[in-house]
C-alpha cells in the first residue's frame, strides 16, 4: 500500500516538473501541449531570432546543428538548453529505421551533424566512408572508463572510435495479459503459436525485417541474424502462415496495444516501458530463446555541414545530469556508469529496463550482415505482399 | 517570327521545370534499372536487364494494385457520377456553390491526418463497436482490403466528381427538353442524351483517380496496417528499407510504363469521344 502512494506520489512529482518544465515558457508551452516536437526545432531553425540567446559563445559554433534520430528519443528541454547555451538551434529529423537513414546518407546532401545509429549499422557507415573518427579532444565529456564496454564496442571498427553510446535497449514482446487468461507466454514458440490461435487477429509484427524475420528464426531456435537460406526458409513458412492472423505489420504498435485492437506486439524496451507505465496488463516479454539485444550510438556524418556544433550537440548531450534528463525522458537504459548516481532507484531497479542476467546473457547483437543481407529483404517483401 | 519568340520565351520556365524535374531524373531511374545492387545496398553501375528479369518477384505487389486500383476507379466512379449530375442538373446556384465547396474542403487537410481520423472510425472503438452494440456481432473494418478501399474511394472522390460535375454543367439543357419533347421518358433521356455527353468527364476522372491509384502507398500502408502490399509499397521498400536502388528503379520504370500506357489508351479514347470536334479536352 505504501509502495503505491509512493510510486504515485513520485510519478506525480515527474509530470509536475515537466508541467512546470512546460509551462515555463509559452512557446515551449504551446508545442509540448500540441506535441509537436519537431515543429519547434524546425522553427527554430528557421527563425532563430525567436530563440532566447545568451551574450556568451554566440556564434562561435554556428546558428544550427541537424540532428537525425528516432521518434521520442530525445527530451526537448534539452535541446532548448542547449541553445540558450551555445546559440545553436537543433533541428530534428525524425527516421523510421536504420536502412533509411543509410539510403539518405548514402544518397547524399542530407544536411545531417549527428544522428543515431544502431551497432550493427556503424561498421556499413565505416565501409561506405560515410562516418569520421571522432575528435575526442573535442568530447571532454566522453569518459570511456564510465561507458559499460557491451554497449560502447561496437562504436569501434578497426581500433578506431566511430560513434559513442547514446542508449541501449532490447527487442522482445508485449502482451495484454488480461487476453491471456492471466499466465503470460514467455517465450518467442509462444508468441507465434498464440498468433495463430486464441489472438488471431491481435497480433502486430515490426516493418522491419530484422526484428520480424530474427524473431521468427527465434520459434526454431536458429540465431537472431541467420542468412543461411535453409532456416530463413523455415522463418519464412512460419511468417507466411502466420500472416493471415495478424492485426498489423507496423512499427508504429503503441497506439493499437493502446485501444484494445492489438493484444501482443514485437516491441522495443522503451515502448514496453511505456505501456507497462499507463497500462499495468501490458506485460514487457523477453523470450527465453533470447532475441534481440542493441546499443544505440551518436556519430558524425563525413559531410556534416556544422562540424563544430556537432561535437558541442553531442558533448553537451553527453553530460551526466543532461543524459539523465534524456534517460528519464525516453525510458531506456544508458550504459554510463556517472548517471547511476543521479538516476532514481526505482528506475535503475526497474526489470523492463534492466532484464535478469539469464534472459539478457540469451540475446543476440544484431549483425551488420543481418541489416545489409538482399535475401532477408527479399523474404520481407513476399511476406508484406502475400 | 517575334510571335514565336515570345512563346518560346513563355514556355521556358515551364519547359526547363519538365526537363530539370522530370526528364532528368526518369533517365537517372532508367540507368539505374540496368544496374547491380551494391553489397551494402545502393546502386553499383553496370549493364545488365538483370533487374527485369526478376520482376516476378513484386508480381503479388502489381497484381495487388491491378485489381484495387481499377476497383477503386469504378466505386468511385459509381459515387461520384449521381452526386456531380445532382450538382450539375439538380440543385440551384446557391445550393451548387456549398455543395461544391464541401466536396473540395476536405482537400484543405492533409491526406494523412484523414487517413488517422479512418484508423479511429473503422478500429476495433468505431464503427464496429457501433455494430456490435446494435447486435450484428463482431467484424474487423481496420487493417484490411476493405479499409483500403474504403479510404481510396473517400480520398480521390473529388477528383472524380470535379470532372464530370464540369462536363455536366456544360451540358445544354434544352437538348434534354428536346429529347422529352421527342417522347423519350428520362431514364432514356439520360442513357441517350446527358450519359453520352459526359462521357469525357467520365474519363477524365477514371483517369486522374486510376493514375494516382497506380502509385498510392500510403493508404494502403495506414488502413491496411501494412497487409495490403501495392506496388507504391513495394516502392518505398525498395528505395528506403533493402536499399535495393536497381531493381526498384526497375520496377518504377515498369510502373511508369503501364501509366504511359494508360494515357496513351484515355487519348485515343477521348479522340473518338471528342468525334466531329477533333480536340482533346484535359476537362
Amino acid at each position: 500500500m505504501k509502495d503505491k502512494i509512493d510510486h504515485i506520489s513520485r510519478r506525480k512529482f515527474m509530470e509536475e516538473l515537466r508541467r512546470y518544465q512546460k509551462g515555463s515558457v509559452t512557446r515551449r508551452h504551446f508545442l509540448g501541449v500540441t506535441g509537436l516536437g519537431t515543429a519547434a526545432a524546425v522553427l527554430g531553425a528557421a527563425m532563430p531570432g525567436l530563440l532566447p540567446r545568451r551574450a556568451f559563445a554566440q556564434g562561435s559554433i554556428g546558428d544550427r546543428v541537424v540532428l537525425a534520430t528516432w521518434p521520442n528519443y530525445h527530451d526537448l528541454a534539452n535541446f532548448d538548453a542547449f541553445t540558450a547555451e551555445t546559440g545553436a538551434a537543433v533541428q530534428v529529423n525524425v527516421f523510421g529505421s536504420n536502412e533509411e537513414m543509410l539510403a539518405k546518407l548514402q544518397a547524399g546532401g542530407s544536411g545531417w551533424d549527428v544522428f543515431v545509429p544502431t551497432n550493427y549499422a556503424i561498421s556499413t557507415y565505416v565501409d561506405q566512408d560515410l562516418i569520421e573518427p571522432l575528435d575526442l579532444s573535442l568530447l571532454p565529456n566522453y569518459d570511456a572508463a564510465s561507458f559499460d564496454p557491451r554497449f560502447a564496442d561496437p562504436g569501434t571498427v578497426g581500433g578506431k572510435l566511430y560513434a559513442v553510446p547514446k542508449n541501449w535497449g532490447t527487442t522482445g514482446f508485449a502482451v495484454n495479459t488480461s487476453r491471456s487468461g492471466g499466465t503470460t507466454p514467455a517465450t518467442w514458440k509462444e508468441f507465434w503459436d498464440l498468433t495463430q490461435t486464441t489472438f488471431s487477429g491481435r497480433t502486430m509484427v515490426h516493418d522491419y525485417q530484422l526484428t520480424t524475420i530474427g524473431n521468427a528464426l527465434k520459434y526454431f531456435g536458429f540465431s537472431f541474424n541467420s542468412v543461411d537460406p535453409a532456416e530463413l526458409a523455415k522463418a519464412e513458412e512460419l511468417l507466411l502462415a502466420a500472416k493471415p492472423h495478424l492485426f498489423a505489420i507496423n512499427s508504429d504498435y503503441q497506439p493499437s496495444m493502446r485501444s484494445g485492437d492489438a493484444w501482443m506486439t514485437i516491441c522495443w524496451t522503451g515502448d514496453g516501458k511505456q505501456l507497462n507505465r499507463d497500462m499495468p496488463e501490458i506485460a514487457y516479454v523477453l523470450g527465453r530463446e533470447g532475441g534481440e539485444l542493441w546499443s544505440d550510438f551518436y556519430a558524425v556524418p563525413k559531410s556534416a555541414p556544422h562540424r563544430a556544433a556537432a561535437y558541442a550537440l553531442i558533448d553537451f548531450l553527453l553530460r551526466p545530469e543532461v543524459n539523465a534528463r534524456e534517460a528519464l525522458f525516453h525510458g531506456y537504459p544508458v550504459p554510463d556508469a556517472r548517471l547511476s548516481a543521479i538516476l532514481p532507484a526505482e528506475v535503475l531497479a526497474d526489470p523492463i529496463l534492466y532484464p535478469a542476467a539469464d534472459l539478457l546473457n540469451a540475446l543476440e547483437f544484431g549483425a551488420a550482415v543481418t541489416l545489409t543481407d538482399p535475401n532477408r529483404a527479399e523474404l520481407m517483401a513476399r511476406f508484406k505482399s502475400a | 517570327m517575334q510571335r514565336r519568340l515570345a512563346t518560346s520565351v513563355l514556355l521556358a520556365p515551364a519547359g526547363l521545370w519538365f526537363a530539370v524535374m522530370l526528364v532528368l531524373p526518369l533517365c537517372f531511374v532508367l540507368v539505374f534499372s540496368l544496374g547491380e545492387r551494391g553489397a551494402a545496398g545502393g546502386y553499383v553501375p553496370a549493364f545488365t536487364f538483370e533487374q527485369y528479369a526478376n520482376l516476378p518477384a513484386r508480381g503479388q505487389a502489381f497484381l495487388n494494385t491491378l485489381i484495387l486500383a481499377p476497383v477503386g476507379t469504378l466505386l468511385a466512379l459509381l459515387i461520384a457520377y449521381p452526386l456531380a449530375y445532382h450538382l450539375a442538373q439538380g440543385v440551384g446556384p446557391k445550393w451548387r456553390t456549398m455543395l461544391l465547396i464541401l466536396v473540395i474542403v476536405p482537400f484543405w487537410t492533409s491526406i494523412l491526418i484523414r487517413s488517422y481520423a479512418w484508423i479511429f472510425l473503422l478500429g476495433g472503438q468505431g464503427v464496429p463497436a457501433l455494430i456490435e452494440w446494435m447486435g450484428f456481432g463482431a467484424v474487423r473494418l481496420i487493417n484490411t482490403r476493405f479499409a483500403v478501399l474504403t479510404g481510396i474511394v473517400y480520398g480521390y472522390l473529388p477528383l472524380m466528381v470535379l470532372p464530370i460535375y464540369v462536363s455536366l454543367e456544360r451540358l445544354d439543357r434544352r437538348l434534354l427538353e428536346a429529347s422529352a419533347d421527342l417522347g423519350a421518358p428520362p431514364l432514356r433521356s439520360f442513357l441517350q442524351v446527358a450519359l453520352p455527353l459526359s462521357l469525357p468527364g467520365v474519363a477524365t476522372g477514371c483517369m486522374l483517380v486510376f493514375i494516382l491509384l497506380m502509385g498510392e502507398f500510403l493508404i494502403p500502408a495506414m488502413l491496411g496496417g501494412g497487409k495490403v502490399f501495392f506496388i507504391g509499397n513495394a516502392l518505398v521498400d525498395l528505395f528506403l528499407q533493402s536499399r535495393n536502388w536497381a531493381f526498384g528503379a526497375a520496377v518504377a520504370v515498369t510502373l511508369v510504363a503501364i501509366m504511359l500506357g494508360t494515357v496513351t489508351f484515355y487519348l485515343m479514347l477521348m479522340r473518338r469521344l471528342g468525334g466531329a470536334r477533333g480536340n482533346v479536352d484535359l476537362i
